[in-house]
């Protein structure tokens, strides 16, 4: 329990000096990953393995081993890097720690068959060697692999709480609204808002009482951006968030995290309550005479609730319905009191910024895209995992260098991106650079960083109709465009992956969109014809099969599909026959055939044939 | 679920935790759900004379977010994820699987409470799709041809 | 005192007021449904939708519930503000056919065909009865519970309430279950035609009828429920 608070930055230099001379940097340490996702795959109990480990063969003072959060190459984990040569192991097996604590940390030797290998059969020995790693720009997430996010001593080795101590003790509030201005910082919450430009509105908006708010909402489905960050460097946020508040003039702070991500809220509090120990969250943060502390608010699984009025409401203790915001939050939001909400990832580009200054982050991006972006890379994606490249990236380099390619070598269909708000980007545009203008323009958008990748197995109206679907069960209700529309479109969509609409409805369908588009409260209903538009746009054809000749072209939409099965290929074994829910495979004698009548296509004797020997048309 | 004296005491203590801040609604909510499994009504009524919060706004709260549960649940906790990751490695039939296993449908409890199923949208474990999640136990790459197997580990 | 145009003409507002009630004084008239000049504006029907051009871009706007400013100018009736309306219009009127108030303003605005298949809600949740008992009774006894599809206009527990004082406030305000629709009574009686997907009226006369006065020729037809 520490005693005395860091009141200057002399103070917080001598303790960070101190902690870096205890460092041996020749040390062998085994940092494991403990990202829900790697946790998943059970790392926790690889942690508790190598401690004990250690502790048995009396090694601690040789090597040590620590916990960090999410490295970001999820499909790879359970990942572990071993400093100081920052030797990169995946899919780490329990089984495998004896043998890596005495090879690689005793004896510095690799154990090759945990080394990543390309497809052509490369190894990497080092992380950065590594293809996932090599074109990513890891500013943000810079951290996240090497420290541990339940010990702040850690985050103030490596430099953490200097930029408030900065901010505090040279800048004015002015200056420091203005290097954010200058900076070019954009709203990483989907917006992309001027983060500079608002701060400066809530500043300047009238009243005493203000708040700041850090949206950990991440409701997007396929996007843990937010979770990986607020799990693996919570105090990233902290720390951006005090310098937010003290340039705006806000005395109370709130995170509102979604109840789905427990361990992002376990680690974000027991950061806090570090933060309040050593005196950055409290009174007189670094003898300022500025008091500053932050609340941590937990969402009900509310996907609306990522909106920024709704997500008031909802700490207000109320349902998450949204409000008109022809007055914004800024000047009345949490509580009618001037409100500055920025998503946790652009708060924690903040402490980066002030240390490193406008011109370093200026130069990173593109002209109205300042700085990295921050993106999930899943599905149909050989890396699936937490990618950060500079802004101005080709949406190829992501897909391909680092994402490896398409899965199962298949083709390359569309990429997704911006969650359910926004849309997909065909094969045709794939040399796309990735900022906020582009996105928009070719009908998509950042929003919270998800991209999602599809390939030619997936039936783009069945894309569009999953996200409708999404939409129409987290609409809050209210108002009448978003929540009768989004439901009549739906129908549509629905109507269409049955081949029972025609050319009629698919006016509708338009008429809809351009409707819920324009006249919804929110930005959930303005957004949520995104799919389905950007979908006509680039698929017409797919919606053509489906309307006018009753087909599936990906063969997904199961009333227009047919299983046969594939006599040359067919051994007879009778697994499929065995599974059949609808008993709907017949065999005579060793030629097994499907029953169009009874089959409904679920899909589990293809799963369960040995041969591939079950077509779908 | 009796109520007597003791039970009262409980949401109290929670309540007062929190310092009996309205804006502590959904937080409170939370830690009655955790206690009890889901949200009993007079645990409800009992909050809203103690916070000074209209019953039909502590009604609309429990009744506006998934976490929330106003009837009570199975003991182990089934979660497919649905969300986009999931979806495209075909989760939805994973659902099916688990729906037709135990005879019953997305948000419903087994008969025996022995089981509730949730659909949810995105665990944040999407480099392990599809995933079920059975208690607090993670099933990565779930097939539905693995899902008996699944549920009994998950289960026992 | 704000200078704004509406519709292309000049006027001056008090700062602070609407453009719902700017329109109204100056006789303008922008359809609501969901709001009452006692009550908190809602913005929930989005049928008082307005263009407006602040300068910068022009967006869609609830008028009920946008602060006028300096210099805007506002169409009240814009193609693509009618368009709008008559798609909301025609969502609504799928939900709940049976409603005076909902068949008056189609054929205000020239609706004519329902597109969507047909449903027979009561409510269209506009929450007029929600801010009535709330606001002007004092009460607070129902509320909107739910999310989305669910969302409903209860009382807690879906059970009598306590508080509630059986005022009937909340059905004075109603706009949809004033004049209710019953089914076919007799002849010149209001009809359920509604449930048809194109009015029978409408080849005999030149608006839907039973808006006014029923023609009765909907009576022979047979009630098709769609």
């Amino acid at each position: 329990m520490r005693m005395k608070k860091i009141r200057t930055p002399q103070e917080l230099n001598s303790l960070r000096n101190s902690l870096l001379k205890q460092i041996d940097p020749n040390k062998p340490c085994v940092r494991v990953c403990l990202g829900t996702g790697c946790r998943a795959r059970g790392s926790a109990d690889i942690m508790t393995s190598f401690k004990d480990e250690i502790e048995r063969q009396g090694l601690e003072i040789q090597v040590s081993c620590k916990q960090t959060g999410c490295h970001g190459f999820c499909e790879r984990g359970p990942v572990i890097v071993i400093g100081p040569k920052e030797i990169f192991y995946q899919k780490v097996k329990l089984t495998d720690v004896p043998e890596i604590v005495s090879k690689t940390l005793l004896n510095g030797e690799a154990v090759d068959r945990l080394l990543y290998t390309d497809p052509t059969g490369q190894k990497a020995l080092y992380e950065h060697e590594v293809p996932f790693y090599k074109k990513q720009t890891r500013l943000v997430l810079a951290n996240n692999g090497r420290i541990d996010p339940t010990n702040i001593l850690d985050y103030i080795a490596i430099g953490g709480y200097q930029a408030l101590a900065k901010a505090t003790a040279t800048m004015s509030c002015e200056e420091i609204i203005d290097t954010i201005e200058k900076s070019g910082l954009r709203g990483r919450g989907g917006g992309g808002f001027p983060t500079g430009r608002k701060w400066r509105s809530c500043r300047e908006a009238r009243g005493d009482v203000k708040f700041v708010i850090g949206n950990g909402d991440e409701g997007d489905p396929g996007a843990f951006s937010d979770r990986s960050l607020m799990e693996a460097n919570p105090h990233s946020i902290l720390e951006g968030m005090v310098i937010g508040a003290y340039a705006i003039g806000a005395n109370q702070g709130y995170l509102y995290v979604r109840a789905e991500y427990p361990l992002a809220l376990k680690h974000l509090q027991t950061a806090i309550d570090q933060a309040r120990e050593y005196g950055f969250l409290g009174n007189n943060i670094f003898n300022s005479g500025f008091d500053f502390d932050i609340k941590i608010n937990q969402g009900g699984g509310a996907f609306v609730c990522g909106e920024s009025s709704a997500l008031m409401a909802s700490i207000e203790g109320m349902m998450g319905e949204p409000r008109a915001k022809y007055i914004h939050t800024v000047e009345r939001g949490l509580w009618n009191k001037p409100t500055n909400l920025n998503n946790v990832k652009t708060w924690a580009n903040v402490p980066l910024i002030i240390s490193n200054g406008v011109n370093w982050f200026a130069k990173i991006g593109t002209e109205k895209s300042k700085g990295t972006g921050i993106f999930s890379l899943v599905g149909k994606v050989n890396n699936t995992g937490l990618v950060e490249i500079q802004m101005g990236t080709p949406l190829k380099t992501i897909i391909y260098d680092i994402g490896g390619g398409i899965t199962k070598g298949k083709r390359f269909k569309a990429v997704q991106t911006g969650g359910p708000s926004g849309g997909c980007i065909p094969e045709e545009l794939l040399d796309l650079t990735v900022d906020f203008e582009k996105l928009t323009e070719a009908g998509s958008m950042m929003g919270s960083g998800g991209m999602i990748v599809l390939d030619e197995d997936t039936c783009m109206v069945d894309v569009a109709r999953y996200f409708l679907d999404f939409l129409q069960n987290e609409s809050c209700g209210k108002c009448v465009p978003c929540r009768e529309g989004t439901k009549r479109m739906l129908e549509i969509v629905t109507k269409i992956t049955r081949g029972q609409a025609g050319e009629k409805e698919l006016e509708l369908l338009q008429d809809l969109a351009r409707t819920v588009k324009g006249f919804s409260l929110c930005g959930l209903g303005q957004t949520a014809p995104n799919t389905v538009l950007s979908t006509l746009r680039y698929f017409r054809d797919e919606y053509n099969a489906h309307i006018k000749d009753k087909k599936c072209p990906a063969g997904i939409c199961r009333d227009l599909i047919t299983y046969t099965i594939l006599e040359d290929k067919c051994t007879g074994c009778g697994a499929c026959l065995k599974l059949c829910p609808q008993q709907a495979i017949d065999a005579y004698g060793l030629i097994h055939t499907i029953d169009p009548a009874k089959c409904v296509r679920c899909g589990i004797c293809r799963d369960a044939c040995p041969f591939q020997a079950i077509a779908v048309k | 679920m009796v109520e007597n004296a003791s039970e009262y005491s409980k949401v109290d203590e929670i309540i007062k935790d929190h310092s009996y801040e309205k804006s502590a609604l959904i937080m409170i909510l939370h830690e009655i759900e955790n206690l009890y499994g889901y949200l009993p009504a007079w645990a409800l009524k009992h909050a809203s004379e103690k916070l000074n919060v209209p019953m039909i706004q502590v009604y609309g709260v429990a009744s506006f977010y998934d976490a929330f549960h106003l009837t009570p649940r199975g003991k182990h906790l089934i979660r497919v994820c649905l969300g986009t990751a999931c979806y495209l490695r075909g989760s939805a039939r994973v659902l099916e699987a688990v729906e037709k296993e135990l005879g019953i449908k997305d948000g419903e409890t087994t008969s025996d409470r022995k089981f509730s199923l949730q659909s949810v949208h995105c665990v944040g474990a999407c480099a392990l799709s599809p995933v079920m999640v059975v208690g607090e136990r993670y099933f990565d790459k779930i097939t539905p041809t693995k899902v008996r197997s699944a549920l009994k580990a998950g289960a026992g | 005192m704000v200078n704004l145009i509406i519709d292309g003409v000049n006027v001056q507002a008090e700062e602070g007021s609407t453009i719902l009630e700017v329109a109204k004084f100056y006789g303008i008239n922008i359809p609501t449904l969901c709001h009452h000049d006692e009550l908190t504006p809602y913005g929930a029907c989005r049928l008082c939708t307005v263009e407006v051009d602040d300068g910068r871009r022009t967006r869609l706007v609830a008028s009920c519930l946008y602060p006028v400013r300096e210099g805007i100018k506002v169409k009240t009736h814009s193609e693509s503000v009618m368009k709008g309306r008559k798609l909301i219009l025609e969502l609504l009127i799928a939900r709940c056919p049976n409603s005076k108030t909902l068949q008056d303003l189609a054929s205000q605005m020239g609706l004519e065909q329902v597109r969507f298949k047909m449903e027979n809600e009561d409510c269209i949740l506009c929450g007029l009865c929600v801010r009535m008992c709330a606001e002007q009774m004092g009460s607070g006894a129902i509320g909107f519970v739910g999310r989305g599809q669910k969302r409903e206009v209860v009382t807690p527990f879906h059970m009598a309430s306590e508080i509630c004082r059986n005022c009937g406030a909340c059905m004075y305000v109603c706009p949809v279950v004033d004049l209710q629709c019953r089914g076919v009574k007799s002849p010149g009686e209001l009809c359920n035609s509604c449930l048809v997907i194109t009015p029978q009226c409408l080849g005999k006369y030149d608006q839907v009828m039973c808006t006014l006065e029923s023609c009765g020729a909907c009576v022979e037809k047979e009630r098709k429920i769609v």
